[in-house]
């Protein structure tokens, strides 16, 4: 399928060209992210003494991270639990609660949250991020479901129930067998739920208490002001950030090999 | 797993054998519902219990500045779709409402489309690489979403606005003479759009691909089959489940788009997800915007409903 | 595995938990997004040991909605001058009576009672501004003082012009074009301004808050928008002006006020003093570009702030500048009709 490869290398152009022009403009030494005044490191160094940034991208990545875990988690569990099987009743209930954050615009699903987090709050004093992270969690959860259950529809069965007769415990053959056989579709699950979170402005806005601006809220307050190529800095820091990742994870499969 | 019950050895008389099939089935259906159990919790505490409220204000009367009097009225659900024009006080179809909710579904599928177009040969493409390296390929398709979705879309801007690079580099080389005009466009939410949900069409279907032998593909070709049947007969078949997790994954969240319409279509036309802001943000019509995404969410789940259906039937008549 | 990343990152998690603290010497700032000097803050730290948070929010309706749904930990909040009379009503504001404190003789005179906070029970000046016309004068030199370059616009500048995604300062800039006022409930006015914006519109090129960059650069050539930005824009293109609608223009005004259930009254308190303070207004004025309306501050903000045209509104201009009141739900109902229609 050669053709196929040509639209593949297009798709990778596309998406990579706009980064470029991001990544330049991040060593802009003027204000302007459209007019070049020459080289400097000026924006990384604001990024870096500007307190608010830091600490937004810290508890970006930590909201990330932990809703990408949870929803993962709980998503591969709901995915064994809703395929291969004869359907059950309650079944298509199941499959409509787990699609629903799909279905409805943020805005909506964040009205709804501000209001009933308020009353949590309001009756117990908690301020703290286990608002962000649940919410996060709960619109994750369809984004890491989708690709896990695609990958196991259709998944053979016969080494399963080969694996059950030898091992006998239904947890051991899930762990040898179930589990390394779903693993590329957890995967996937997990980077999608991880950058379905990292992106989230308008849940966020409205459910955040205070001191919980994440790198979204905080750029979208820059949105109406002036946008400096500051975010671009911090921008391309976690650009570069995905990248070791991203190494690391590939020299670390190889080992494993 | 439940299916290491399903092989109950048939030795007594027929109806032991029944009833210790019906226990096992019990225990199995029971084992899938803890299974969904966690997942269910989450969801019931932040996404399908807040969404109760959202049924109960569109029933309510709004508030003077924002919120919702405690009065029942059926005013938000009738102006979704009729309005009652504001000077001369006649009745007709919503219209405004309408031509939004065209855009958005137009636009939506546009997106959706050229999201498969672009993924599917992409998917097959990381599919078809070494074992080793395509959790690499895979990471690259991810990558760029590093970038938050406020910047990405402010990068998608730079290249395409007048001023911009690809506009730079038609004018110089001499293929156009005037800017193209693509920002602020519906052209420019629909690129966008793409850019954005990408992914979430790669991922799913890859991961409906990757378990693939594509030794097969090998063996078609060896029988003589043409690409395109190859392709129709084999792959399409096989990468099904995936493409249908993605295309929902696309389109229903550009159904629902909000900054992309805002920043790239230059706030000039609205989709619905704007529509649906403007009503709980400075438009001070909580029960209207209630209403408003309980329909856009009535109209995703009847789509949804006669897809799977169709999918089920097209299912059972080939096997 | 899994369970144990799970630990980690809760653990890591709870490292940023602990929500904002009300014990004393803290205070929690809910204000525009990106309006808030570090400096400013920084000083204020220093001088009383009182440490803040500040938290972003990006329009006046959703602040509105989040600190009415209660349980929200801020202490201090920055509406626009519209929105401060409904806060009152509301009554989400303390009635912390700056107009007794001491550093309340620094204001300006015409601040010091004000139609939305008669006599200053509640508020103190943040930043003031005005909604005008920005024109790129090397594409069209012709008067920029009117609002005919949005709603009627000359051939040159067609096509080129944007306009502040802000549905009351888009209608109300244009009941003044018509001959009438903001949040008027007159329907012949309301009625000549929805036909004006829907010939309008399409000679307009978008309707979006990216405009210093745009119109700096020549991707626009005018815009309805607010003069800190064009400020900053002239700043980047010197060839970028500042007009005054003589047929009349809207000011506004974001005040910082003390919310009813507060739980750091005193440092709030302590804070609002402080910024009335003509060194420290300044600051907050450097930062986003707007004046403040605090005397004597004109001395520590930077020398170009000083003489700009788009910062001190030439005396000429300065009649046909009015303030805006909160609409009436009624009216806020037609707008929103009007500006669906506009969008669809």
């Amino acid at each position: 399928m050669t053709g196929f490869t040509g639209i593949a290398v297009l798709c990778f152009l596309v998406l990579y060209a706009p980064l470029v022009p991001l990544v330049v403009y991040s060593f802009n030494h003027g204000s302007s992210l459209a007019i070049w005044e020459g080289l400097s490191l000026r924006w990384y160094y604001s990024a870096w003494e500007n307190e608010l940034v830091q600490e937004a991208t810290i508890r970006s990545l930590v909201l990330a991270i932990s809703a990408a875990v949870i929803s993962t988690a709980v998503a591969t569990m709901a995915a064994l639990g809703t395929t291969r099987t004869s359907p059950y009743k309650g079944l298509t209930l199941v499959y409509a609660l787990i699609n629903q954050p799909l279905m409805v615009p943020e805005i909506v699903t964040a009205v709804a949250l501000l209001i009933v987090f308020a009353v949590i709050r309001a009756a117990t004093d908690y301020h703290g991020m286990a608002y962000l992270i649940l919410a996060h969690t709960a619109f994750c959860i369809p984004f890491a479901y989708l690709p896990i259950r695609a990958r196991l529809e259709g998944m053979d069965l016969t080494l399963e129930t080969a694996a059950a007769d030898l091992y006998a415990t239904p947890l051991k053959a899930f762990k040898r067998v179930t589990l390394p056989l779903l693993w590329p579709g957890i995967l996937a699950g997990f980077m999608l739920a991880f950058v379905i979170s990292l992106d989230d402005v308008v849940i966020t806005e409205l459910v955040k208490s205070a001191g919980q601006d994440t790198l979204p809220t905080y750029m979208l307050g820059q949105l109406r002001r002036v946008i400096t190529p500051e975010v671009n800095a911090i921008s391309t820091v976690l650009l570069a950030i995905s990248v070791v990742v991203v190494t690391i994870f590939f020299f670390l499969n190889k080992e494993k090999r | 797993m439940g299916e290491a019950q399903t092989k109950a050895p048939g030795t007594g008389t027929g109806s032991q054998v029944q009833a210790s099939a019906e226990r096992a089935r019990k225990a199995r259906v029971r084992a899938h519902w803890l299974l969904n159990t966690p997942a269910l919790i989450i969801l019931l505490c932040a996404a399908s219990g807040p969404l109760f409220v959202v049924i109960i204000y569109s029933f309510l009367t709004p508030g003077d500045y924002g919120g919702i009097e405690w009065a029942f009225s059926l005013d938000g659900w009738f102006s979704v779709f009729m309005q009652r024009d504001i000077f001369e006080g006649t009745l007709s179809v919503a219209d405004a409402h309408m031509s939004i909710l065209w855009r958005s579904v137009r636009l939506s599928l546009l997106t959706t489309l050229t999201a498969f177009v672009l993924g599917f040969p992409t998917a097959y493409f990381i599919a078809t690489r070494p074992r080793e390296t395509r959790n690499v390929w895979l990471f690259l398709i991810t990558i760029p979403f590093w970038v938050n979705l406020l910047i990405r879309t402010f990068a998608i801007m730079e290249l395409i606005r007048n001023k911009g690079v690809i506009n730079t580099i038609l004018m110089s080389t001499g293929i156009i003479e005037q800017p193209i005009q693509m920002l602020f466009t519906d052209f420019a939410i629909m690129v966008g759009m793409t850019y954005v949900y990408l992914p979430l069409m790669v991922l799913p279907i890859y991961a409906s691909m990757e378990k693939f032998d594509f030794r097969l593909v090998e063996a078609g070709y060896d029988l003589y089959a043409t690409r395109m049947k190859v392709l129709r007969r084999i792959i399409l078949p096989l990468a099904k489940p995936g493409i249908v997790a993605g295309s929902i994954l696309v389109f229903i969240p550009s159904l629902g788009a909000y900054v992309t319409p805002r920043i790239l279509g230059g706030g000039k036309n609205m989709m619905l997800g704007n529509l649906i802001a403007l009503q709980f943000g400075q438009g001070r019509n909580w029960p209207l915007g209630s209403a408003l995404a309980l329909t856009l969410l009535a109209m995703v789940m009847v789509a949804l409903l006669i897809y799977v259906r169709g999918v089920a039937k097209q299912d059972s008549g080939r096997h | 595995m899994k369970l144990k990343v799970l630990i980690a990152a809760l653990g890591v998690s709870m490292m940023f938990s602990n929500g904002p603290a009300s014990a004393e010497g803290e205070l929690n700032l809910f204000n525009w997004g990106n309006y808030t000097n570090p400096e400013l803050i920084e000083k204020f730290e220093k001088e009383t040991g009182i440490k803040v948070t500040v938290t972003g929010y990006d329009d006046n309706d959703s602040a509105l909605a989040k600190i009415k749904a209660g349980g929200h930990g801020f202490d201090m909040v920055v509406p626009s001058s519209n929105y401060v009379p409904i806060w009152i009503e509301e009554g989400l504001l303390l009635e912390a009576r700056p107009d007794q404190m001491p550093n309340f003789e620094n204001l300006e005179d015409q601040w010091k009672d004000v139609d939305w906070d008669p006599g200053r029970h509640y508020t103190v000046p943040w930043q003031w501004g005005s909604v005008g016309v920005m024109v790129d004068t090397a594409v069209y030199d012709g008067d920029i003082n009117t609002s005919s370059i949005i709603f009627d616009p000359p051939e040159e500048l067609v096509g080129k012009i944007n306009v502040a995604p802000e549905m009351g300062d888009v209608i109300g800039t244009a009941l003044r074009y018509v001959g009438s006022e903001p949040c008027t409930s007159d329907k012949e006015a309301l009625k000549k301004v929805r036909d004006l914006l829907l010939e309008a519109k399409p000679k307009w090129l978008s309707m979006e808050y990216g405009v210093i960059e745009k119109i700096a650069a020549g991707d626009m050539a005018a815009s309805l928008y607010w003069n800190g930005a064009a400020f900053r824009a002239r700043l980047q293109n010197p060839d970028i002006h500042y007009g005054y609608p003589r047929e009349g223009y809207s000011l506004w005004m974001d005040s910082v006020g003390i919310l009813a259930d507060a739980k750091n009254v005193e440092e709030a308190k302590t804070f609002l003093n402080f910024i009335m303070e003509p060194e420290n207004a300044a600051l907050i004025s450097a930062f986003a570009r707007y004046a403040n309306g605090v005397k004597g501050s004109a001395e520590f903000m930077p020398e170009d702030m000083a003489t700009a045209t788009e910062v001190i509104i030439p005396e000429e201009f300065k009649a046909s500048g009015h303030f805006v009141p909160p609409c009436s739900p009624d009216v806020q109902a037609i707008y929103t009709a009007i500006w669906t229609e506009l969008q669809k």
